[in-house]
């Protein structure tokens, strides 16, 4: 490997050499696609009870509505379209899951920062509500919260906030400790520039590589965690379904063979989380120094 | 190590303490207590009767001591549904959600090593990349979802195996246990084998990346200097090293893998505590609700207490790390 390359090069270069990560960064993109055009490419509109008929529910993939169109992989048991529905509900879900990691790791940033930077009783603060928060499962915590707060999906993004935030503040925390002892910070100080200019315009940026790669893992953590809570029925209201609820929908008719109901949602929501597990996994191994020979 | 052991209790005691006054305040504060511990089909003097027996006409650190005093006496109020002690409830499902854990532990035990040092010592063989490439499977397949589909499988198409329940039980050492019987095995294997899923694919991860480590470590390659046939320089040395970090965190999945049983026991109706807790959460049944989130937050502090301790116990560097922080 060359010497001069440059890092963004390099680990461009080690992310395309495995072609399953390649796979994935396809994956991914399909699935982003497919739910950012959701209204253009769905044949119908899942939410509009008016296209809806329910002399059409429970029908096999592949079958013939009244009205002639094909539902190529069938219906729920109000006559809606599952493809449809797949695509709109993937939409939610992703929505619901990047929204909540962006907001995160906005929190967990500022904490994280905060408590390198000025030490002290502030950090053992911060730092031990994570120790403690992150000893207990994410699904625990959010379950509380949502008995606690009920349901809607407000709530459902401030349960995975409040699930997420202690990663984010004890990674980019870890990066910073390291950071902040070196020259570069000690010369920012030395021209006496002010504390925030020090932490979000020199410290912050030089904590990202690792704060991308939790990032990545945890939208599908979260896209996965929001699925399960609204399966167990705490998570979204079953007016507009994300993933989860489509196959908790699915499930009472489970047992009577009436597969596709659950089926086909389950399918989307494993290649959405599939897709970003790739990537970010390949991403770690790029970015991870000890790992390169 | 005593004075250890006496801090991290203490520590542990604390948590404790913080983690009554933050359900404490979930529950009583930011919820309306008079919704949550009355019955809602009780008529206007009833539920006067009930408010000035609670004490909740009292201030608020008044009524928090109450509740500590009561939970210290295991009284956390009557379930609404069953009209029994909440706690008794929890207590009677706990068992139940142990087996399946327990079983599901180790599975994910048994299969999860011997296939991580596999892929850690071939990590470029067909064979290692596959095996990762299910693990990455295993933990992006829903937990629920796979469920669903082994029930789609195994109970509906192939027939094989109930789909819901613990069938019959027998009597061990005074707990109803599922695993005595082929009948309980049964039930017991689907549950478990998804439950397992997760930790499965993170005991593969995590032994692959300790035996990638200690494969570039000084000793190994004395230890292969020293002519040692290649199985004892595995099985004696990698494996010793890396089972550190293995058995805390099989310590401190087992509590993880109590909480994910919630998802696991509604799929298959398996009657354990998490299933209690989604029921009662959807009969609005708010003091097993509270008696569910103690009794799991003790389970998890004594948990964490006890793998504390064995680690210090096994690695005296953390010792010495704690004395000096």
């Amino acid at each position: 490997m060359a010497r001069d390359e440059s890092p963004q090069r390099r680990v461009l270069a080690e992310f395309v050499a495995d072609p399953v990560a390649v796979v994935g960064v396809f994956l991914l993109a399909t699935v982003l696609i497919v739910a950012l055009t959701a209204p253009f490419i769905a044949p119908q509109n899942p939410y509009d009870l008016a296209q809806l008929d329910i002399q059409d529910s429970r029908l096999p993939p592949g079958a013939k509505s009244a009205s002639g169109a094909t539902f190529w992989l069938g219906t729920d048991d109000q006559g809606r379209d599952m493809l449809s529905a797949i695509v709109y509900g993937l939409r939610i879900s992703l929505v619901v899951g990047v929204s909540s990691t962006l907001l995160a790791l906005a929190l967990g940033l500022v904490l994280g920062l905060t408590a390198a930077y000025v030490g002290g009783r502030t950090e053992t603060v911060i730092m031990r509500i994570a120790d403690i928060q992150l000893s207990f499962p994410a699904i625990l915590i959010a379950l509380i919260l949502l008995a606690v707060l009920g349901q809607g999906i407000l709530k459902i993004v401030v349960a995975l906030v409040t699930v997420q935030w202690a990663y984010y503040a004890r990674t980019v925390r870890a990066a910073a400790l390291v950071e902040k002892r070196k020259e570069y910070i000690e010369a920012a100080r030395g021209l006496a520039l002010s504390p925030s200019r020090i932490v979000f315009r020199h410290l912050l940026p030089n904590c990202l590589p690792p704060l991308i790669v939790v990032a990545t893992v945890q939208v599908a953590a979260a896209i996965a965690l929001e699925a399960t809570l609204s399966f167990l029925g705490l998570g979204l209201p079953i007016t507009e379904p994300s993933l989860g609820l489509l196959i908790a929908n699915g499930y009472q008719y489970l047992l009577s063979g009436k597969y596709w109901i659950s089926f086909f949602p389950g399918v989307a929501l494993l290649l959405a989380i599939v897709s970003i597990n790739l990537v970010g996994d390949r991403l770690r191994d790029a970015l991870n120094p000890r790992l390169r020979q | 190590m005593l004075v250890y052991i006496i801090r991290r209790s203490l520590q542990a005691v604390l948590v404790l303490l913080v983690m009554s006054l933050i359900v404490f305040v979930g529950v009583y504060a930011i919820g309306n207590p008079i919704d949550i511990l009355i019955n809602p089909q009780a008529d206007q003097i009833e539920r006067e009767h009930a408010i000035a027996a609670l004490g909740l006409d009292k201030p608020m650190w008044v009524q928090y001591f109450s509740f500590l005093y009561g939970a210290l006496h295991g009284d956390l109020g009557r379930s609404f549904v069953y009209s029994t002690p909440a706690l008794k409830l929890i207590l009677e499902r706990m068992p139940a959600t142990l087996e399946l854990a327990l079983a599901a532990m180790l599975i994910a035990i048994v299969l999860g090593i011997p296939l991580g040092l596999w892929a850690g010592l071939k990590p470029n063989s067909v064979a290692g990349r596959s095996i990762m490439a299910g693990s990455i499977l295993g933990f992006s397949l829903p937990t629920f979802w796979v469920g669903l589909m082994l029930i789609m499988v195994f109970s509906v198409m192939l027939g094989w195996l109930p789909s819901n329940g613990r069938g019959p039980t027998t009597e061990f050492l005074g707990v109803q246990v599922s695993f005595l019987s082929l009948e309980g095995w049964r039930h017991l294997i689907m549950p478990a084998v998804n439950l397992a899923l997760f930790k499965l694919a993170l005991l593969i991860r995590l032994t692959r990346a300790g035996t990638r480590e200690a494969l570039t470590q000084d000793y190994v390659r004395y230890a292969r200097a020293k002519g040692l046939t290649n199985a004892r320089v595995i099985g004696v040395h990698v494996l010793r090293n890396i089972l550190i970090p293995i058995v805390t965190v099989i310590g401190l999945e087992f509590g993880s893998v109590i909480a994910f049983a919630i998802v696991t026991e509604t799929v298959f109706a398996w009657p354990g505590m998490g299933k209690l807790l989604i029921d009662s959460i959807n009969l609005l049944d708010r003091p097993v609700i509270v008696a569910y989130l103690l009794a799991i937050v003790t389970l998890f502090i004594l948990i964490n207490l006890v793998v504390d301790v064995l680690y210090s116990a096994l690695d005296p560097r953390v010792r010495l790390a704690e004395a000096k922080g």
